[in-house]
């Protein structure tokens, strides 16, 4: 029998995914001062591309209104969890990030997925400064607030809030991978037209999945809002949490689930080292990163990842049946 | 209030006459070129601050910057297609993969012009002043530097328009748009047109860039609304058609003025709804055919 494949395949990835998020649970323990809120900051990039990916790649609908969703979470959390007015518990208010990022992308959803691929993207990039003209409106001329207060709350707590999103959102990803919606998905992709002729309700697959990675992102926003104390709608619709995750998602490949984990993690840590020495440059770096990995890798960092998967596994087996031959030789 | 509006429609047709030529070059790169240029804005933006700097440091007249900004950009533009969007194009397997991966790759682009724009010009946004005199014109009070630029904008896109439909290149960018495994048939070098086109999509942004920067402040963060707007425009007039994009272009400028007027908070959502139901209703625009 082949320990090679029964190590990799059904026990040992599980294991070491375990061990991962027994670590990082653990982290506030052993971690240096300082490292949790940079982890935290990390974790949140990783929601952000992952739940990018859960709906533009397997579809191929590059969608630019991250961000807007995001800002509903903060917006969500910086109503029902003002600072010294907190009108419902943390956990309740971050499911009502989600909600409310969730029923936003329902409603947009409804309108526009009806519309095909590079309509769609024009669309979504607009979304952002809609719902912040909106938001800029609404507390200007209605409530006549500037900016609002989020309450305060613990740096660990936030952390393993945090991290549990993150694995919630894992754990979404890849139970919807193989699953009658997530094989739509992927058939929409690749022909859209033929995955309606298959009977394939191609709107509400859409939809369904847009609103669901709204969810994570507008979750994550809420408990964002909580470390950042003060918001407004300039802070909290920002351009930047629309391009950051899709260029995460992008250079990490969306081929894998995996992908944007790792191009999320490599750029949110690149991302903390270059800022803090030099402002701008990261943004130059990322950039051409991103055109270089568009022009020369088209399957992002996890292609080579795969690539080089494969090459061990041929050399593997190849030396496995070497030693086999040689046991026969021998008797 | 009536006094205004004679000004209000001046304004608003200098805005839309800007906005225009921002869209005419958005809408070439898209309807021949097949790149939605997502960093069109940041072109426009790095053009305003190019012309600001050589007048600054060097004295040149900002409308002799003009042709110097129109050509240099196009041979950017040129060498960015040839370089970079040729071979995405030969890679990809289909056009719509191309869609996708040319988007990203102006994606990209976008980050890498706008941050060398925050590096080489930090800080606030900057202003010159350029024939900045009011001049009187049947009766409307305005200002030297906007008739100007106003005048500019409606000559270059009318003699692009003239470029396209009149002369043999023009020709070939039209046949191009409309089929281009045909155009390649009957003999064009498509390459070097779509490259040409993409060219030509740069120039028009860095002459509205230069333009905008005889009338306005300029900030590095303003290339992105100029994107958005580009889109609003192309979709109002058609994407992929020029005079759609110059009629779109004046309308939402008028617009816009009677909005920052009255409403000025009021003026995005306006345009996202227009955007909107246009999207909806009409997805090939005022003036497209099918």
């Amino acid at each position: 029998m082949n320990i090679a494949t029964f190590a990799s395949k059904r026990f040992l990835v599980p294991m070491v995914l375990v061990l991962i998020v027994v670590l990082l649970a653990t982290a506030p323990l052993y971690t240096a001062l300082g490292t949790i809120p940079l982890m935290t900051t990390i974790l949140m990039y990783i929601i952000l591309a992952v739940s990018w990916t859960m709906f533009s790649g397997p579809t191929g609908y590059i969608s630019l209104a991250s961000a807007a969703f995001f800002g509903c979470g903060i917006y969500a959390s910086a109503l029902l969890f003002e600072r010294g007015a907190a009108l419902l518990p943390l956990p309740a208010v971050i499911v009502m990030g989600g909600l409310a990022a969730s029923c936003f992308a329902l409603i947009v959803g409804l309108a526009t997925l009806r519309l095909r691929g590079i309509y769609f993207t024009m669309f979504s990039f607009g979304l952002l400064e809609l719902a912040r003209r909106l938001f800029q409106y609404y507390e200007f001329y209605v409530t006549g607030v500037r900016g609002r207060y989020v309450g305060n709350v613990d740096g660990n707590t936030v952390y393993y809030i945090m991290l549990a999103i993150l694995v919630a959102t894992l754990l979404t990803v890849y139970f919807i991978r193989r699953s009658r919606l997530g094989l739509a998905m992927q058939g929409i992709g690749k022909n859209e037209e033929a995955a309606a002729h298959m009977g394939v309700n191609t709107t509400k697959v859409k939809v369904l999945t847009f609103a669901l990675s709204a969810f994570f992102m507008g979750a994550t926003g809420a408990i964002v809002a909580t470390r950042w104390l003060y918001v407004d709608p300039t802070i909290a619709f920002n351009l930047n949490y629309s391009f950051l995750p899709l260029l995460m998602a992008i250079v990490g490949g969306v081929g894998q689930p995996y992908g944007p984990v790792i191009g999320g993690f490599a750029f949110a840590y690149l991302r903390h080292v270059l800022q803090s020495k030099t402002p701008y440059y990261f943004m130059l770096v990322f950039g051409a990163i991103m055109v270089l990995v568009i022009l020369f890798l088209p399957g992002g960092l996890v292609s080579l990842i795969e690539r080089g998967r494969h090459r061990l596994e041929g050399l593997m087996s190849k030396l496995w049946k070497g030693a086999e031959a040689e046991q026969h030789a021998d008797t | 209030m009536i006094g205004f509006i004679p000004k209000i429609i001046f304004n608003g047709i200098l805005t839309g006459g800007i906005y225009a030529l921002v869209a005419m070059g958005f809408t070439l790169q898209y309807g021949v070129a097949r790149v939605l240029n997502l960093a069109h804005g940041e072109f426009i933006m790095f053009a305003a601050f190019s012309t600001l700097s050589l007048y600054v440091l060097f004295g040149i007249n900002p409308l002799l910057s003009l042709a110097i900004v129109a050509l240099g950009f196009w041979i950017i533009g040129f060498l960015l297609h040839s370089s970079l969007f040729r071979r995405l194009l030969k890679s990809s397997p289909s056009p719509g993969a191309f869609e996708s991966s040319s988007l990203l790759a102006a994606f990209g682009l976008l980050f890498v012009i706008q941050a060398t724009a925050k590096i080489i010009w930090p800080g606030l946004p900057w202003r010159v002043t350029f024939l900045a005199y009011p001049i009187r014109i049947l009766g409307v009070q305005v200002m030297a530097n906007q008739v100007v630029a106003l005048s500019f904008a409606i000559c270059i896109a009318l003699a692009f328009y003239f470029f396209l439909m009149r002369t043999r290149m023009g020709k070939a960018i039209r046949a191009a748009a409309e089929d281009r495994a045909t155009a390649g048939f009957m003999g064009i070098n498509t390459d070097r047109v779509l490259a040409l086109c993409f060219g030509l999509g740069a120039s028009l942004a860095g002459v509205a860039g230069v333009l905008y920067s005889t009338c306005y402040s300029v900030s590095t963060n303003m290339g992105m609304n100029y994107t958005l707007m580009a889109m609003i425009v192309v979709v109002l007039g058609g994407l992929g058609s020029v005079p759609g994009a110059f009629i779109g272009g004046l309308i939402l400028g008028i617009i816009s003025e009677i909005l920052n007027w009255t409403q000025p908070l009021f003026a995005m959502p306006v345009f996202y709804v227009i955007f909107i139901i246009l999207l909806l209703v009409r997805p090939t625009g005022i003036m497209g055919k099918r």
